[in-house]
């Protein structure tokens, strides 16, 4: 049996932020429809539902994982009542990694006591930048400090891993601000980062301010740079790429997104998540009243569902393969282009030494030309 | 008295006229006024327009090609007479069908916008008109629009033809007010025709037309003799001898007869199915007995535009074949041959009697077989004289020769343009920037002027319309003919990708205006064509001489941030589309280019906009 993870979203944020796209709402988008104050039962009755449907294909979760959203909205209780629904329905692999995203300024120690006390092992912070300036640009809350010390006190409840997300070449970073980004994350202690390049995403805020010129449009050349630059100085620091966007100390990767490059098995829980199980993918309703409205009447809140053809299937393993350290197996791929493959790595897109053992894996340069290895390789 | 019958037609009571009108001043309105006012349409069949067949023609408010009709007249004075009208193109790349179809008569009306005044166009094809002896009834129609200034125009009408301002009549054929006046004065002042009853036959094609039904469809007008069903015919250009299946006249519907005689004008049928067979301008004879003499003024068509031709889904090449070959049918003008091009595939090198010849080809391409092609950049003929004295006929970039050339020359037209005074200045500006030589100036009126220049075909074959309709907002006019050639200092400027030359924007340039079309053109495709993986040098060059560069810089980064579990539907999907997006591009060398970028780079509407 492959293995099997869970994700959890919370489509809840105390302020909207003009670069994200992503399925959330805050209270005031909501008004009266949804309670977030009960929005945890909601979410236990989906994976008890999930659970009764998957019947014998149930399996103890290798990873969780909390994304948003701020699933730290949530109160500490319902955060741990979630996962022990979980764990009751479908049990735990050994040492199973439970994650929760969350805002600097959306905890304390007491909280941070209780999520850790309640089963999770790893917290991914949304730092995003130690620059005042880039934080206002990206309509971010929390200042640096509060990040300095939502990390300690991350350290101090004990969690086994603590990684921070950074977002770079948002108009007006410069390459010092980039810098003190990373000496924030680093010092505190993180032992994984996630270090995005800034997308206009349509029909967000931002957008918006580019199109309307408030905003300078983010440059790609400045962000090629910044991802050098951030890669050079997370290497320097003791971590390892391991993902396009992702670096990790050793033992810190996050065994959830892992499974998720490996094409494996998870349940997606919550408005708008997505899951993909034994070759099929759905995803359900995005809206949490009309996802509410769904269970209530005892149905799953499925949106749409696909069933992957062969040759799908493995567009998706070159696509995600590709953008991670350990690449594809040559021989797991039928089909590819011995002569694509030899113009890759002579234009110095792929990794000759794993080349030579029958790996097909990017090289630094090939990291940010991912997406055209992938086309040239599915021709 | 009996009407006169097709064939039984006593040439004094027949008038053969044409009109000569600008696009829009009302030709097409006059002619169906007519054709009521005569009653061989009555109202209720009355399509708007009825001499304009084709849609594209209807659309587009010319005519293309001319055709002829009966209509019998009974004049004040009670006697019955036949008005043949004979329909004439209205645009300056058909100068030699106009020519023939104005042999084919012994009047003009020249119809004027009352509101508009003479234009250019109508000024040559007057002068035309008057070349052929043909008697002139001057005409200024819309009388009856609120900006209609008919006595200024008389005026100016007057002063060109040389007449009385009271000469010229003032109509509506919109209204119909002054139409039945017209015709009475066709038949009093157009001559009747003239010619030997008992000479061998003698009959003017002044056009051909393919129908899909009966083939080709042969319209003429007898100068000498008869020609008679069950004859057989002689085409005395080409030697070609037919069966003559079908004789008659229009009226506006085809009517069989037994024949037509001297003066009359009518239609053959003989079964041939290409109008190469049946060419304007050719003089036709009965088998036996035939003419030995040929009337004058043939001319074979010959194409001065050249243009290569191409689908934009390369897998429609057959059916663009197929559809040159239809088309050629009806199109005694239009030559092609296969062509290949690195950046657009197979196509046809297509060579027009002009620019709207070309267009119109394009149009009903694109419309009758629902194609979309693709235009590389109008060339015009050059005769190149290379240092060994060999001579060579370039009509492709691709045919220039690479090695020293000794002399080039270049076709040559005489252009006149008819503009309001406020606007000389610019439109001589532009004249001189096209190379231009003046050869003239007269005021029409006091606000109105007449200029003539000697310029290049190329530099008007290369949107100069265009600009000069944006320069005079719309106000000028222009005709040109060809005069000759001349020596010019020309080159070959080659557009460099990568290192490879493109040939679809290799062009023929004067050694001045290298330069300007390189920066134009390389700094079109580096807007155009997307970033590579590595930098992309455009560069112009003559010869190996680099005389321009642009550089596309390289693109650094090439992949999209996040991959998490809910982004892998959209992630493929859009890999998906992305691979067919992929077919649509061209490798020229090692840089890929979207087929879009060659078609908006060769779109002239660009350039013109950018001027």
């Amino acid at each position: 049996m492959r293995p099997f993870s869970v994700y959890v979203h919370v489509p809840f944020c105390a302020t909207r932020c003009g670069y994200c796209d992503f399925n959330t709402y805050t209270a005031t988008d909501l008004g009266n429809q949804v309670q977030r104050d009960t929005f945890d039962q909601v979410l236990i009755s989906e994976i008890q539902l999930a659970a009764h449907e998957m019947g014998s294909d149930r399996r103890p979760v290798e990873t969780v994982f909390f994304g948003g959203g701020t699933p730290t909205l949530l109160s500490g209780k319902a955060l741990v009542a979630i996962l022990a629904a979980i764990e009751q329905k479908f049990g735990f692999a050994s040492n199973a990694e439970i994650t929760t995203e969350a805002n600097p300024d959306s905890v304390d120690q007491a909280k941070l006591d209780q999520l850790r006390a309640g089963g999770f092992t790893r917290i991914s912070f949304g730092v995003q930048s130690a620059s005042p300036l880039v934080l206002k640009t990206l309509d971010r809350t929390h200042t640096a400090g509060a990040a300095t010390a939502a990390i300690e006190m991350a350290r101090a409840a004990g969690f086994e891993h603590i990684s921070a997300d950074l977002i770079m070449a948002t108009p007006g970073e410069t390459d010092q601000d980039l810098r003190d980004s990373v000496d924030l994350v680093t010092a505190g202690g993180v032992d994984h980062v996630s270090a995005y390049t800034l997308i206009v995403e349509p029909n967000t805020p931002l957008a918006r301010q580019v199109a309307a010129g408030t905003v300078a449009s983010p440059d790609d050349d400045d962000a090629a740079h910044r991802y050098e630059l951030v890669d050079h100085l997370l290497t320097k620091r003791g971590f390892t790429w391991y993902e396009v966007s992702n670096w990790a100390k050793p033992g810190g990767r996050c065994q959830h997104n892992i499974h998720y490059w490996l094409n494996d098995d998870w349940l997606g829980i919550g408005p708008g998540a997505h899951s993909h199980i034994d070759g099929a993918r759905w995803w359900n309703v995005k809206h949490p009243r009309s996802y509410s409205q769904k269970l209530t009447a005892g149905d799953l809140p499925i949106d749409q569902r696909e069933v992957l053809t062969p040759t799908q299937i493995r567009m998706e393993q070159v696509m995600l393969g590709l953008r991670t350290a350990s690449g594809l197996d040559l021989a797991a791929v039928e089909g590819l282009d011995d002569q694509v493959i030899a113009k890759l790595a002579s234009d110095g897109l792929l990794d000759e030494a794993a080349l030579a053992g029958g790996r097909l894996v990017v090289s630094t340069r090939g990291r940010l030309f991912a997406d055209a290895v992938v086309r040239d390789l599915l021709g | 008295m009996p009407l006169p019958q097709p064939g039984a037609t006593d040439p004094a009571v027949i008038r053969n006229f044409c009109i000569i009108a600008h696009i829009d001043h009302g030709k097409s309105t006059l002619a169906d006024r007519m054709l009521q006012a005569t009653g061989v349409v009555d109202a209720r069949s009355m399509r708007a327009q009825y001499l304009d067949r084709m849609d594209i023609e209807r659309e587009r408010g010319i005519t293309i090609k001319s055709q002829a009709v009966r209509l019998p007249y009974r004049g004040q004075d009670g006697g019955d007479y036949v008005l043949n009208l004979i329909d004439t193109p209205g645009h300056v790349d058909f100068t030699y069908e106009v020519s023939r179809s104005l042999a084919a008569c012994e009047g003009a009306v020249l119809v004027v916008d009352a509101a508009q005044g003479i234009e250019a166009q109508t000024l040559a094809n007057l002068y035309l008109a008057l070349e052929n002896d043909l008697t002139i009834v001057p005409v200024l129609n819309k009388i009856d629009l609120p900006a209609a200034q008919p006595e200024k125009y008389a005026a100016e009408l007057a002063r060109i033809i040389g007449c009385d301002p009271d000469d010229v009549m003032k109509i509506s054929a919109k209204t119909g007010e002054g139409v039945p006046e017209l015709l009475e004065r066709i038949v009093r002042d157009i001559p009747a025709p003239q010619g030997d009853a008992d000479a061998p036959a003698r009959a003017l094609i002044f056009d051909s037309i393919y129908d899909t039904y009966r083939g080709v469809v042969t319209y003429v007008r007898v100068i000498d003799g008869r020609i008679a069903t069950r004859d057989r015919v002689k085409m005395m250009m080409t030697g070609e001898v037919h069966e003559l299946l079908e004789v008659g006249v229009i009226s506006p519907e085809p009517v069989p007869g037994k024949g037509i005689g001297v003066g009359e004008v009518g239609y053959l049928i003989t079964g041939v199915k290409d109008v190469r067979q049946s060419r304007v301008g050719d003089t036709v004879t009965t088998a036996q007995h035939g003419a030995t003499q040929a009337l004058g003024g043939y001319r074979d068509p010959k194409p001065m535009v050249f243009s290569g031709l191409y689908p934009i889904d390369g897998s429609d090449y057959p059916e663009l074949r197929d559809a040159l070959d239809k088309l050629k049918l009806n199109d005694a003008a239009l030559v092609y041959e296969p062509e290949t091009s690195l950046a657009l595939g197979f196509g046809f090198r297509c060579g027009f009697l002009g620019l709207l010849h070309m267009e119109i080809v394009r149009e009903r391409l694109e419309r009758e077989a629902n194609l979309d092609l693709i235009s590389t950049a109008p060339n015009v003929v050059y005769r190149v004289l290379n240092d060994e004295g060999v001579e060579l006929v370039v009509t492709n970039p691709s045919e220039f020769p690479t090695q020293k050339v000794d002399k080039i020359f270049e076709p040559i037209v005489r252009g006149t343009v008819i503009l309001p005074s406020e606007f000389v200045g610019t439109v001589m500006e532009l004249c001189q920037h096209r190379r231009g030589l003046m050869l003239g100036m007269d005021y029409l009126s006091e606000d109105r002027v007449e200029l003539r220049y000697t310029l290049p075909l190329a530099e008007i074959v290369f949107d100069f319309f265009d600009q000069l309709k944006s320069r005079t907002r719309g106000y000028a006019s222009l005709d040109y003919e060809l005069t000759g050639e001349q020596e010019a200092d020309l080159v070959k400027v080659d557009i460099l990708l990568h290192g490879d030359a493109v040939d679809a924007f290799s062009a023929i340039v004067h050694r001045d205006k290298a330069m300007a079309y390189g920066v134009m053109m390389t700094g079109k495709l580096k807007e155009l064509i997307p970033r590579q993986q590595f930098e992309v040098p455009i560069q112009a060059a003559i010869g190996s001489r680099v005389i321009t560069r642009e550089t596309i810089r390289a693109i650094r980064k090439d992949v999209l941030a996040k991959c998490y579990g809910g982004d892998i539907t959209r992630k493929r999907k859009l890999l998906e589309k992305q691979k067919e997006g992929k077919k649509r591009m061209k490798m020229v060398g090692r840089v890929e280019v979207p087929q879009e970028a060659f078609i908006a780079a060769l779109s002239t509407s660009d350039t013109t906009s950018k001027k």
